[in-house]
């Protein structure tokens, strides 16, 4: 079975010389949540654009289910669900018109049962008369979603679904993804939320000026390049690290009750069975031990840091 | 063809005028019945028949025209202008639907409603003067034609303009010039010859023209000539709106 989504060598560049989008290639399974991470002007939504027919590739294949999004443009396009970044939404019209409208759009019979499940699905079929206008701006995010939705795609894309909503509205949207997943749908996400990524993604892409740096599985990506640190916490300051422990390169925080021990979970051995007895033995008692791992977050700025400074 | 999505649009669109149904004839029924009134009754009656018809009767084909060409274009270019202006032109880029399609539901809502609103002057026509069709069939083939034709022309007008500003602009400073002086409101043959022979360079002449035959027999050109006119300006229009979808000229990046 084809990936439903494979982007091979995509490249896109403007009439003014800029280049959007520098040979990216991606290849995405049927069923998983994927975040496209990456700053503002990254490629981000070029990419999403690209691939759903609104910017023209200038080289590279798109396929989407194995269908070529230019010479299967009607098949492939049939497959693909997008939600834009702006709220893009014609102000006068009822929602359960311009929900109608986009699955007719995309050529699928009438069918108000379906409509309705999905209305109901993202707390819509109460407001289903109401205009556009009328709604709030989490209501109007919604609507979008709705219509996306409205004619049962496989792979759906969420450019930046919740940039600038609150909390609630965000949690609330994670909910809606993952009750997607589960109905089967592929999602591509993007966002410059890392807690996003973190909290629902089942891979994790970086792009970062029209390169995608890396795309690894999440808990993977974390492991392999997650930095843990043991924060060894003791009863007394100490006015300075002990010479015995200056091999462990510590630092000192915390009004210097704490000792931070920062290790790769990769090595063979972490040396933090050595480090306890080390500091048992240098006198100073233990109030308590923490670890903690680096946050997605970490890691994306370190790759995009890496790749800025690389450039240069 | 995706005749679904055709439907979708069509309906779309149409739901939109019905949403403005008082708006969208109250005013064309209120000027058209103000010519008739200016034109038919108190400057009519001190004008001369004109080919045998009375000036009141003989200004209907061209009143017709007049409001037709102008609902055709303002319907078109704004319902393809306004999904660019508050960006909802995304969902017809990505939907699976080529050129033809999206044409189709968006010329043939606008050509709808001009030619509603032409039914609806041609009625209004009826309580103020006499009004004979010679050639029913004719008149309304003229007015399909006409409908299409207009509509198309206001899709490529909505797609090229940058702004309000612009979409007024064609209809303001190009079709309302060419439909007065295209004989909405006179024959050709009463003009000085000089004036006659420019007149014929204005492609609205063809239209009205033959429009006039279809009620009254009478032309300014021949009909057949009439037919070609309106053919190729169609297909002139079809053709330019292929090449705007080929390029992506001002929609697609």
């Amino acid at each position: 079975m084809p990936p439903i989504l494979d982007i091979s060598e995509l490249r896109k560049s403007y009439s003014d010389g800029f280049e959007a989008l520098k040979g990216v290639s991606l290849q995405i399974e049927a069923g998983e949540i994927i975040a496209l991470l990456g700053p503002n002007g990254a490629g981000k939504t070029t990419l999403i654009s690209t691939v759903c027919g609104i910017t023209t590739a200038t080289s590279g294949t798109v396929a989407v289910g194995g269908y070529d999004i230019i010479r299967d443009f009607r098949a492939a396009r049939s497959m693909i669900g997008l939600v834009p970044q702006e709220i893009n939404l014609e102000p006068f019209e009822k929602v359960i018109n311009t929900v109608r409208f986009s699955r007719g759009l995309f050529g699928r019979a009438p069918d108000d049962a379906a409509l309705e499940r999905i209305l109901r699905q993202l707390s819509l079929w109460d407001k289903r008369n109401n205009q556009i206008r009328e709604l709030s701006g989490g209501m109007k995010r919604r609507v979008l979603i709705a219509k996306a939705l409205s004619h049962e795609p496989r792979l759906l894309f969420l450019d930046e679904p919740t940039a600038g909503v609150d909390v609630e509205l965000r949690k609330d949207m994670w909910e809606i993804v993952e009750g997607l997943k589960a109905d089967g749908v592929t999602i591509v996400l993007t966002t410059h939320y890392i807690e996003e990524a973190e909290a629902i993604a089942d891979r994790v892409g970086v792009i970062a000026k029209g390169e995608l740096l890396l795309v690894e599985d999440k808990e993977s990506l974390m492991a392999r390049m997650g930095q843990k640190q043991l924060d060894v916490q003791l009863s007394e300051p100490l006015a300075d690290v002990p010479k015995a422990l200056h091999k462990y390169n510590l630092t000192l925080c915390d009004n210097n009750r704490t000792l931070t021990y920062s290790y790769d979970t990769r090595a063979e051995r972490t040396g933090i069975t050595k480090l306890l007895s080390d500091v048992s033995a240098a006198g100073l008692v233990l109030r308590d031990v923490v670890t903690r791992q680096s946050s997605l977050e970490d890691i994306f700025v370190g790759l995009v840091h890496d790749d800025k400074e690389g450039a240069q | 063809m995706n005749w679904t999505a055709i439907r979708a649009i069509y309906l779309f669109e149409m739901a939109r005028f019905f949403r403005t149904l008082a708006q969208s004839l109250i005013s064309p029924v209120l000027s058209t019945s103000l010519y008739f009134v200016v034109f038919g009754a108190a400057i009519g009656s001190r004008i001369q028949e004109i080919e045998g018809v009375s000036y009141g009767s003989f200004i209907v084909p061209g009143l017709i025209m007049l409001s037709v060409i102008t609902q055709a274009i303002s319907n078109a270019s704004f319902g393809i202008y306004f999904p660019k202006f508050i960006g909802t032109i995304y969902e017809l880029l990505s939907a699976p639907v080529n050129f033809l399609e999206i044409v189709a539901g968006y010329v043939g809502a606008a050509a709808t409603k001009a030619l509603f609103i032409g039914v609806i002057i041609l009625i209004t026509a009826f309580f103020f003067v006499d009004v004979q069709i010679a050639h029913p069939l004719a008149m309304v083939a003229f007015l399909l034609l006409t409908c299409l034709s207009f509509a198309l022309l206001g899709f490529i007008i909505g797609i090229w303009a940058g702004n309000f500003e612009q979409l007024q602009l064609v209809p303001l400073l190009v079709v309302t010039p060419l439909v007065f002086l295209g004989g909405s409101f006179y024959s050709i043959s009463m003009l000085p010859p000089a004036w006659q022979t420019i007149s014929y360079f204005n492609p609205v002449v063809y239209l009205i023209s033959g429009f006039r035959w279809a009620f009254f027999g009478t032309a300014d050109v021949p009909i057949g000539l009439s037919l070609l006119a309106i053919a190729g300006f169609t297909t002139v229009c079809l053709l330019v709106i292929g090449w705007i979808f080929k390029t992506g000229w001002r929609i697609r990046q």
